[in-house]
Formats: structure tokens, sequence, C-alpha cells
């Protein structure tokens, strides 16, 4: 399947951009970016994305390289937990009063 | 032939399950993704109006990169190039937008250096004096803002993701025009004369910024009713002007219209007449700069071959060097 924003046409591949605000928190997906390589990718991304101390690290991934499930099947591949509420904690409500539960 | 047992479906039947889907999302007030199915009317419509946007943020930067080497100050020239640079990387954050929906970034550039793209008509206004940077700041970009917020809203998510970083940054932008404009109204009398001056220009083109009125604007409904559009035109412009008047007695600058009056039953200010014809024109590409604007902008595409040609290079050499230390 082809990646949106990614195309024969286009001269510089795309590339998805991660930053991480800070230590101890994820990368986050901020947007994305044509490049012809890696590091002007990197370099672009620090740019674009942080101008304004947004992050402390930059991650950048070839479009080309995400795997993604498939948008038709939307309902059918995340049915699983449909119906399956006691998964959460909120399902058990017979506890309810007792101290530190 | 019977008609007894054919069930009605006359009205389901031409409407797609994909279409029904996308219905249902637009009608939820969810957000359309750029794998989901979508109308090509959406798609083209939407490519149109990001393509115009980035467009206006790149001609955009050069009325102010004008100001740069003449900054009065140091800080002030900081301060421009930030916002200059910010501009860039609006226009970057929208192509990648439209680009998600098939428009390729080569397209986009041809269509507009070719003059085939529209762009917002603010940007073919020159901007003589220094308070030109205060006015472009207070009245330009706080129209762009009040044109933008509902945007960040709007059904396409890539485009409304786009919005909401930009909206953080503009702000800056205006509060750094409405700076410059306080400063030289505390000024000399030369100083208060340039900053009013500059208003009186800038004014009615920040109005004309929100399109023609509702009455006269043929994209608009389908856009609304797609909601990649909240609000009309007129509604917009309403607002922005309600939050000037107090801006203005602020600065201490009169907005130069002799008919805008407050409205005791609406209680809105009610505006006088805008010169549609002027619009009309600069948007026909007979404004004062359309020219200029457009010839800097193909410059620069140009003069840029050699560097786009070299990253090619280099990143094909890089590439070609790992495949043969990798076999």
């Amino acid at each position: 399947m082809t990646t949106p924003g990614d195309s024969a046409a286009e001269i510089w591949p795309l590339w998805e951009v991660f930053v991480r605000s800070n230590r101890g928190l994820s990368h986050v997906h901020v947007g994305s970016l044509h490049a012809p390589d890696e590091t002007l990718a990197v370099r672009n991304a620090r740019d674009l994305y942080t101008r304004r101390s947004e992050g402390v690290s930059v991650w950048v991934v070839p479009a080309a390289a995400i795997t993604t499930s498939d948008p038709d099947a939307k309902g059918a591949f995340f049915e699983s937990p449909a119906g399956k509420n006691y998964r959460h904690a909120s399902y058990y409500s017979k506890s309810e009063g007792v101290k530190h539960l | 032939m019977t008609s007894t047992i054919t069930p009605d479906t006359s009205a389901t039947a031409v409407i797609s399950v994909e279409e029904q889907q996308f219905n249902d999302l637009i009608e939820a007030d969810s957000r359309i993704e750029p794998r989901d199915w979508m109308p090509e009317g959406y798609r083209k419509s939407l490519v149109r109006q990001i393509s115009q946007h980035a467009h206006s943020e790149i001609i955009g930067m050069q009325p102010e990169s004008n100001w740069i080497t003449r900054a009065p100050s140091l800080k002030r020239k900081a301060i421009l190039i930030a916002k200059v640079q910010d501009e860039a990387g609006h226009g970057l954050y929208l192509y990648s937008a439209a680009q998600t929906l098939g428009a390729t970034r080569d397209d986009m550039t041809d269509a507009l250096i070719a003059g085939k793209a529209r762009y917002s008509s603010i940007f073919n206004y020159p901007t003589p004096s220094w308070a030109d940077m205060g006015s472009i700041g207070w009245l330009v970009d706080g129209a762009a803002i009040c044109n933008q917020v509902p945007l960040c809203r709007a059904s396409y998510g890539p485009y409304g993701r786009a919005m909401v970083r930009i909206c953080k940054e503009e702000s800056f932008h205006q509060r750094q025009g409405f700076e410059i404009l306080l400063e030289l109204m505390a000024g000399t009398e030369e100083q208060r004369q340039m900053a009013q001056d500059s208003v009186n220009r800038w004014y009615w083109p920040a109005l004309m910024m929100f399109g023609p009125p509702d009455d006269d604007s043929p994209n608009s409904a389908q856009s609304m009713a797609w909601k990649i559009k909240r609000h009309s035109n007129d509604e917009l412009r309403q607002r922005f002007v309600n939050m000037l008047v107090p801006q203005a007695a602020v600065l201490g600058v009169t907005l130069p219209d002799p008919d805008l009056h407050f409205n005791e039953e609406t209680q809105q200010w009610d505006l006088g007449e805008i010169d549609w014809t002027e619009f009309h024109e600069v948007l026909a590409g007979r404004g004062p700069n359309n020219a200029q604007r457009l010839q800097r902008r193909r410059d620069a595409h140009e003069d840029g071959q050699w560097v786009r040609e070299a990253a090619a290079a280099y990143a094909r050499k890089q590439s070609e060097r790992s495949e043969k230390a990798a076999s």
C-alpha cells in the first residue's frame, strides 16, 4: 500500500517525524517532511518541528518502512476487545467503598 | 418483470458503502484521515485550499523579508527573521498536508510560479515603511488567526493538525506587530504619523482577506457542509472587526472607515462598504506587487535548482555506498 504523501512523482522520499518533548516521555508523531537522505531529514525535522524547544530528541523514519493496518478493515481488525469490558478495572463494582483497591 | 418483490433501494442505491462511511464520519464531527475513502470533490477542494494557503505563507515571506536588513534594532531584526522563518515552516506543514492528498510538491510549486495558483491577495501590497511590519503583524496576522482558529477543527485530519501548530506560532506574530505599532505611537509625531498611515493602507486589504461576501462566495456552502470551513466569510470578518476596535483604541490609531459605528441592537460594529472591485483586481493579478512577488519566487526556485540536484546526487551516492558495504 502506498503511503499518503509518498509518490513516484516526488523527487525526495517522505519521512515521518517523531519528537520526544522531554526525558521520560515517548517520542510522539508530529508530522512529516520530504528530504533526500536521513541526515538532511533529521536536520530539516529540527528546523521545522523544534523551533521553540519542543523537543530533546528527534526520530525520522522513512514512511515506506512503516506497516499499517488496513483502514478498510477498521471494524473487524479492532473488534476483539469489544464486549470485553471485564478488562477494565471499572468493570468490578462490588468492591466499591473498599479502600486501596 | 414484476415489481412486487423489489425492495425500495432507490434512496440507497446511489450511495456506496464508502460514501456512507464518509458521510457518517462528517456527520459525527469526526476526522477524515489520508487513507480513508473520500469524494473526489472533497479531495480537490482540500488540495486547492491547502495549497493556496501554503503558497500564501511562502509568498508572505517577501513583504517582510524586505525589512530584515533595515530593521531598527538588532532585537527587531532577530524577531523579524524568526517570523519569516516561521512562515517558511507554515508553508512546509501545509505542503505536507496537501501531499497526503496526492498532490505533489513539484506540481504545486510549478502551478505557483507559472501564475496558475492563487495565494492570499494581501501579499501583493507593498511595505514601504517600517510601520508596515507592525500593521502586517497586527492586522494581517490577526485576520489570519481569526480565519485559522476554526480551521484547527477542519474535518481533514492532517490539515487540522497543521493549523494547530500554525495558530500557536501566529499569536507571536500578531503580538510583535501590535508592539511595533504601540512603540511607534508612543514616539515622535512623525512616528505616530507613520503608524497611522500604515494602518490606513492595511486595514481594508486585511478585511478582504476573509474573502468575498457570503452571497458571492461560490465554494463556501459545500466547504461548510464538509466541515472544512466552520464559519462564513462575513461572520469571521465581523468577529475580526469587533476585536480590532478596542485594540485600535489601546494603540491610539483610528480605523480608516468613516461609517464604522456600534450597532446597539446587534451589539456589533457595523462597517462601511468594502471596495470589492479592488479585491477582484488584485486577485486577477493586477495588484501593486503581483508580478514582482511571482518573479522573485520563480527566481528563488530556479536559483535553488543546483542545491536540489546536489542533495539528490549526494543521497544517491550515500545509498550506493551503503549498498556496496552491505554486499
